[in-house]
């Protein structure tokens, strides 16, 4: 069986990849031999293809419906037993009355065709052979070459650093094996996967090998598997989340059995760790959330299980698809939390309670003064996530922004400029020297802040704000602290009665500036290359309490004031995981592209439009291009307007009352149903991006593309059987059928030769010069590989 | 033939009271005093500019919204004969006697008054009863808000009206469907549904969520046509067909013709020229059109051009050269050629002009015939005032450092050879052998050692540049963006031998003779395109609000404040209305679902066309108000309360329906229902009573004293403005 498995590949690499370079040992070996299966001589290749083998031939009493000849392969009511077989009998007569007879009529008409015990074990043969076939294939091009280029490209500067965290520094981090080999493991496994998947939902063998096909002699998928980056690991899930459930829907007439429990929770345990990988996972969620819920309303419709059964079934689905994946995304972050429990560069993302549990940060198991003094060093951080300390820095505003005085931002990490004194507003001595006796600062009481590096006072007047226009500007102003009257704030502590002392780090505080009346705070807008892309800070005449106007001292240095241990600080494990959400969503929205940049467009994906340099630039560097095969990609986009005309045609025949022949009501509940999951998929992972603000680049569209792959393949087989089975002889039917199937898989696998260096890097003149390899390639002029 | 004359011409005319005095009730409150304040409200001085524009014909770019709705109100101006003379500066300025401001504000009143007989309509089209129908027009009557907003210079109302008009008229559609299909006032409702609906995304932008849902349920409707065996597939199509026609066709050419009449309305050029092409700019009357006008179409070596940048971000802007020199160090250290600037500069200047050279010839003139430069040629771009060429070298430029730096060549014989040509692509040719043509071709320059193309950074350089915007060559130009485009927008044929006799040729104005005129479509796919990208400044305001606010009525906008008194205008809601519209949605949502599961059990707690009843009235109300509601957590503009009141009329339009179904099928008994009846009379003079309290604030008539208004203030998050002293 290997041998046959390894023949075939052979045979079909050969035409496709004439120097793969890895030999496959038996492969080679079988390669001169006839093509037959051993054991079943009467199976031919055309067989093999048009699937007969993976399903019993039409039934008796199919055959006085069918119109004219054999159908090839394909059986009314074969295609999509899975997702109706449960239903049969609940759902209203009509479905069962179009499984009914197939379901007696099969076992008859399989006997008298071939040998039972024959067509069985083809039928597994063939499948798992096919399945085997398509890993090896898949696993084969994903490791060619794997270990070139040896230097890092693309985000890998940035996942690997990721990684290199959690190896706790200790550990030499070499960027390819074996994190390299795990990310081209997982990507190898999408194909068989996406095999599977439409093994299920459309029950036909070419459908699937040509989904396999698309996949493996995809580029841009090959290319994307063989580099650290999220997005394998993220397909991953996505794939064997939707597996899962496809299973799990062909389960569903043997509730609460074990396969039943094992892929709902299956599915469960992977929508887990598609959310945990990227929020893009959210999608799939979204997906397995819809398809739980039509099937709970089949499920509820069905008025032969009684209320307390379909309460069973809503609850193991709560159990296994809300609680499970939770469970497991809230103990990765237990874990991450755990691992990570060293002060590092990201803290002043966080929020000084949040800092607290950092071991090496200055507020673990801090011992500070509690309450705030006069002469104080301290710094001053805003409530909102992801702001940061306020920051000043002896650079000025540029001319034409406002007066021309010390810049004050806010900065998000640690750094001496963040360093402020707390002075009284109408006196210059110094309030550390010791023969003046300690004074507390109390709520409402008229300070001055000092910059402890500059000797600059906070200071605001009325000048407009760098960027929020209708906000005034702050600055530093003054020498070695004499200012003037506009240096004054007033600190109010919020929700508190006048005289209270002032509390480190549990004081929510709003310093309010005492001639304009305005409150300091911060917009959260970037400043521009003069501001060193620091957050802009202003005084708002809005007196509405927000976070941007709160604030609260974090560190506290007084000489004269005991320090006392402060452990009242440790939050707790909800709110440490709300507040890193919170600042990971705004980090995200954070990443937006600046007016004159060249972006990806959404629009720019499913057409192919321009690729993604993954590494070199110049013709003499080794280059890497992230494109899709553009053949696959065209076919992709053509197969999404004809499966929508095709799917309205269906749909609006159907709701005319039309009489289909059961050939065709079978093929198009294929169409219908299974492929309404994989249009509802890409469309899922497809739309959400035009209504994105981020910055957006090519690869995010691949789990999209996975989906319309998919839909492809489900789409083709099913034209073609139509096709088929529109024409008079049965002879021609199934020769058409076998070149449509061949001529598709073929043309792929072509094309996949011609663009192949794309994905394993090419070395020489760019595409725009003649004398390159490529250069007939570039069929559009926004390819620059 | 004349079988007319047989019959006798009969009138019967069928007046419905209600409505008749609904109408009457809700001209009275929406135009009583309507010319106070005469002093400029809120957000008039925000529309009132536009109408001044359209009143002196002048073109004006708004991206908040399509014309239609600016177009209304300057309809009221120009029926009150006003001249567009007001400068429109400050909220409170007290109007001057040329402005016309009854008929300015009668518009939107009107539509607001309409609106109240409508919303009976409606109620009743569904199949409600008259008391039903009558309850939601009286709330509707006494909802402060939608009074407030009405009675003044403003947009809501009118977006109200039309959204209710095409609810009100698919309904009416919907129901003759049943008995007589394309009789004449089928067609008549059908086609007023989709005026209705253009006219609705032609105000504001928001209309387009009432369009979206009307097509939903008429998409909902076509389908069960589709299913309905007893027609004819012939017949399906025929009604497949009228639908198509009058929902999206109508609409789309109804939109086409707003801008249509915007663009022959404002034909002089104004102060929002900037911001659109040089060919826009061409076709208006005045400004660019004063100096293009004339100019040669084809561009030849020899040509004097000025180049401006087609994406025009931060500011449009002109490649220009000056006798400076880049810094032979930056601040951060890193060294420059030292060669002449090139920038892009926002102003018109001498320094703009750039001669096209052929690199195989000396002359910098025209030669006669002009020998036109074509797409793929290889030119020469040479400073008008300093002849120096353009060029650029692996030399990073000075704030991007990625990129090329762009210069004038000035040989300081240091073997750095100069690199001047440049290929011309013409992204927007018609062949490949197509002329590079004044305004309307849109050029990138290649460079041809570096293949580096001519990009605007969007950067300002530093004092040594005059804070002028970099220019430079960007290497890795990964397909087309805007900013690597030109075009020419001056431009006149070079005749000067003498760099003397140029210098003053570059001065003088251009002339010569050709008309050019760029087609309607063109003009309008521009202006729609600059519309919706121009960027609000996402500003806070103090008034502004988040969507959660207003379902609670949490916040108010201060809209005059009489300059003496305390008498003042204040958005604020009837609170007791605002209140038990949510909990009508609550209700109807909990039992829809309710009765969906049960139905689903085949337990039907409703006969089928009552319930077929309650699902229409839920998809347009409730349905209404989700569409008019939920996007607004999507959008990154400011926010105000305002923006509620389309979601809230259709959420008025919800409360008698469950109240009938709460009277109808939830009271048992005649008791219960009787009194349910007196509590719904207790609540609505309750409501009476608020809005009679809140009254002044929304007419701003009436002087409150200090006190009063603190009494008023029944949230703290209500901002109603009390003077300290008098």
């Amino acid at each position: 069986m290997l041998c046959a498995t390894s023949r075939l590949l052979a045979a079909r690499t050969a035409t496709a990849l004439p120097a793969q370079p890895r030999g496959r040992g038996p492969g080679a070996r079988c390669r001169r031999r006839e093509l037959h299966f051993p054991g079943h001589p009467e199976l031919d290749l055309d067989d093999f293809l048009t699937g007969r083998l993976a399903r019993p031939s039409v039934p008796v009493g199919r055959r006085a419906i069918l119109r004219r000849g054999r159908m090839p392969p394909a059986v009314g009511g074969g295609p999509a037993r899975s997702e109706l077989r449960p239903r049969r009998g609940r759902c209203g007569p009509q479905t069962a009355r179009v499984v009914g007879p197939d379901e007696t009529a099969k076992p008859a008409a399989r006997s008298r065709k071939r040998p039972g015990w024959g067509s069985r074990h083809f039928e597994a043969a063939g499948r798992w052979a096919l399945l085997a076939l398509v890993t090896l294939l898949s696993f084969a091009t994903r490791f060619h070459r794997l270990d070139e280029p040896p230097h890092v490209c693309w985000d890998e500067t940035h996942f690997g650093k990721m990684g290199s965290y959690y190896i706790n520094r200790t550990f030499f981090f070499d960027v390819h094996p074996p994190l390299g080999k795990f990310c081209a493991f997982l990507g190898s496994l999408l194909v068989p996967f996406a095999y599977l998947i439409v093994l299920e939902l459309s029950n036909s063998l070419p459908a699937a090998l040509l989904t396999a096909a698309l996949l493996t002699f995809d580029t841009g998928c090959l290319t994307l598997s063989q580099y650290i980056l999220l997005d394998p690991i993220l397909m991953f899930f996505i794939m064997a989340a939707m597996l899962s459930m496809v299973k799990h829907n062909s389960c569903a007439n043997r509730p609460f059995s074990a396969p039943w429990w094992f892929w709902l929770s299956l599915t469960g345990i992977n929508l887990a760790g598609a959310l945990g990988v990227k929020f893009v996972g959210l999608f799939i969620i979204l997906q397995v959330g819809w398809n739980t819920i039509s099937d709970l309303w089949h499920l509820f419709g069905d008025l032969s299980l009684s209320v307390v059964t379909v309460g069973k079934h809503l609850t193991a689905r709560i159990l296994c698809l809300i609680v499970l994946p939770l469970t497991l995304y809230t103990a990765t972050y237990a874990v991450h939390f755990m691992v990570l429990n060293k002060s590092g560069p990201g803290d002043g993302f966080f929020s000084s309670a949040f800092q607290a549990r950092l071991s090496g940060n200055n507020l673990h198991n801090a011992s500070i003064p509690e309450h705030l003094a006069y002469g104080s060093v301290i710094t001053v951080k805003n409530l909102r996530m992801a702001i940061g300390y306020l920051h000043s820095h002896r650079h000025l505003y540029p001319e034409g922004i406002g007066a021309r005085q010390q810049q004050v931002t806010t900065y998000l990490h640690k750094d001496y400029n963040n360093l402020w004194i707390i002075k009284k507003h109408n006196t210059n001595a110094d309030p550390l020297d010791p023969s003046l006796p300690v004074e507390f600062v109390r709520h409402g009481d008229i300070i001055r802040l000092e910059h402890k590096e500059t000797s600059r006072n906070l200071h605001s007047h009325y000048h407009e704000a760098p960027l929020t226009r209708k906000h005034y500007q702050v600055t530093g102003y003054g020498i070695n602290g004499t200012g003037d009257s506009n240096d004054f704030w007033r600190i109010e502590v919020v929700n508190r009665k006048f005289g209270n002392r002032i509390k480190v780090l549990r004081s929510r505080i709003r310093l309010i500036h005492l001639v304009t009346g305005c409150v300091l705070g911060s917009s959260g807008k970037v400043l521009p290359k003069w501001g060193w892309e620091q957050l802009e800070v202003t005084c708002t005449p809005y007196l509405k309490e927000t976070l941007n106007s709160i604030w609260n001292v974090e560190d506290h240095i007084n000489p004269k004031l005991p320090n006392i241990s402060l452990d009242v600080l440790q939050p707790s494990f909800p709110e440490v995981l709300l507040e890193s959400h919170m600042v990971m969503i705004r980090g995200n929205n954070g990443l937006k592209p600046k007016d004159n940049e060249f972006t990806s467009k959404p629009w720019h994906w499913p057409v192919n439009y321009q690729g993604l340099r993954f590494s070199g630039i110049n013709d003499t560097d080794f280059r890497v291009y992230l494109l899709g095969n553009p053949v696959v990609w065209w076919l992709n986009l053509l197969s999404i307007a004809l499966y929508l005309l095709l799917g309205s045609i269906i749909a609006v025949a159907v709701q005319r009352g039309a009489h289909l022949p059961a050939e065709v009501e079978g093929l198009s509940q294929v169409l219908l149903r299974g492929g309404g999951q994989l249009l509802l998929g890409w469309i899922l992972h497809y739309f959400p991006f035009f209504l994105m603000g981020r910055i957006l680049y090519f690869h995010h569209y691949f789990p999209a593309m996975l989906f319309s792959s998919m839909l492809t393949g489900i789409l083709w087989d099913t034209l073609l059987r139509l096709w088929a089975w529109s024409l008079a002889s049965s002879s021609l039917a199934r020769g058409l059928y076998v070149v449509g199937n061949l001529s598709l898989l073929l043309g792929t696998a072509y094309s996949f030769y011609l663009f192949h260096p794309l994905a394993y890097g090419m070395v020489g003149p760019l595409a725009q010069d003649p004398r390159s390899p490529m250069a007939g390639l570039r069929w559009l002029e926004s390819w620059d590989f | 033939m004349l079988g007319f004359l047989k019959h006798p011409v009969v009138v019967t005319a069928d007046i419905n009271l209600n409505v008749v005095a609904l109408t009457a009730m809700g001209l009275l409150s929406r135009l009583w005093q309507l010319s106070y304040p005469r002093a400029v409200v809120f957000d008039e001085v925000y529309y009132g500019q536009y109408i001044s524009f359209y009143m002196k014909r002048i073109f004006f770019l708004d991206g908040s919204g399509p014309p239609f709705g600016h177009m209304l109100l300057a309809l009221g101006g120009y029926l009150g004969g006003f001249d567009g003379n007001f400068l429109w500066n400050r909220i409170g300025a007290e109007y001057s006697s040329n402005v016309p401001v009854w008929s300015l504000r009668l518009l939107p009143a009107l539509t607001g008054a309409l609106s109240v007989p409508m919303a009976y309509q409606i109620l009743s089209e569904l199949g409600f009863s008259h008391c039903a129908a009558m309850g939601a027009a009286l709330l509707m009557l006494i909802e402060n808000a939608l009074i407030t907003q009405s009675r003044l210079m403003l947009l809501e109302s009118v977006l109200i009206f039309f959204n209710l008009l095409a609810v009100l008229s698919y309904l009416k559609f919907s129901n003759s469907q049943k008995q007589r299909p394309f009789s004449p006032s089928w067609w008549f409702w059908l086609t007023l549904t989709g005026v209705a609906c253009s006219c609705a995304v032609g105000v504001k932008y928001v209309g387009v969520f009432t369009y979206l849902l009307v097509l939903a349920v008429a998409g909902v409707h076509a389908w069960h046509l589709i299913g309905d065996r007893s027609l004819s597939n012939v017949s399906v199509l025929c009604h497949l067909l009228a639908r198509a026609a009058a929902l999206l066709v109508v609409p789309a050419a109804m939109y086409l013709l707003f801008f249509y009449v915007h663009l022959s309305l404002v034909y002089r050029s104004g102060p929002h020229d900037q911001i659109m092409s040089s060919a826009f700019q061409a076709s208006l009357e005045g400004g660019l059109a004063r100096i293009t006008q004339g100019q040669p179409l084809e561009v030849a070596y020899g040509s004097q051009v000025t180049l401006k940048n087609v994406f025009g971000k931060p500011v449009p802007c002109w490649l220009h050269s000056h006798q400076s020199t880049y810094p032979m160090i930056y601040e951060n250290g890193r060294g420059s050629s030292h060669q002449q600037q090139v920038t892009c500069y926002p102003f018109k200047d001498v320094n703009n002009w750039w001669i096209v050279k052929d690199p195989g010839r000396h002359q910098l003139v025209v030669s006669n015939p002009p020998r036109p430069v074509r797409h793929g040629d290889v030119v020469q771009l040479v400073h008008g005032m300093t002849t120096r060429f353009l060029n650029t070298h692996d030399v990073a430029a000075p704030l991007s450092p990625h990129s090329q730096e762009v210069s004038c060549y000035v040989d300081y014989n240091v073997s750095m050879p100069s690199q001047n040509l440049w290929r011309l692509d013409i992204v927007n040719r018609d062949s490949d052998a197509g002329v590079w043509k004044t305004i309307l071709s849109e050029v990138r320059l290649v460079h041809v050692n570096t293949s580096a193309v001519l990009k605007l950074s969007g950067a300002h350089l530093p004092d040594w540049g005059f804070r002028q915007l970099e220019v430079v060559g960007e290497k890795l130009s990964r397909g087309y963006h805007e900013s690597t485009v030109w075009n020419v927008e001056e431009h006149r044929y070079g005749k000067s031998q003498e760099q003397e006799e140029r210098e003053v040729e570059l001065h003088s104005p251009t002339q010569m003779d050709v008309h050019r005129n760029l087609s309607f479509l063109a003009r309008f796919l521009e202006l729609q395109w600059r519309m919706l990208t121009a960027k609000s400044d996402g500003s806070e305001h103090k008034y502004s609000s988040s969507p959660l606010d207003w379902v609670t009525l949490d916040t108010s906008i201060a809209y005059w404040l009489h300059p003496r008194t305390s008498a003042q205008i204040h958005l604020l809601g009837n609170v007791v209305i605002w209140a038990s519209a949510s909990l009508a949605t609550a209700v109807y949502t909990l039992l829809f679902f309710w009765y969906l599961l049960r139905r689903r059990r085949k337990i039907c707690d409703l006969p089928e066309d009552s319930w077929l009843r309650w699902v229409l009235a839920g998809a347009l109300c409730a349905g209404g108000w989700a569409v008019n509601y939920v996007p607004f957590f999507l959008m990154e503009k400011t926010l105000f309360l305002y923006h509620y009141l389309p979601a809230l009329t259709f959420q008025i339009l919800l409360l008698p329906v469950v109240l009938q179904h709460i009277s109808d099928h939830l009271c048992r008994t005649q008791l219960l229902r009787s009194l349910f009846s007196a509590l719904l009379v207790a609540w609505y003079s309750c409501a009476c009573h608020v809005f009679n309290t809140l009254r002044p604030l929304t007419y701003g008539d009436k002087s409150l004293s200090p006190s009063e208004l603190k009494a008023l203030r029944w949230k703290d998050s209500w901002d109603i403005l009390i003077r300290k002293y008098q």
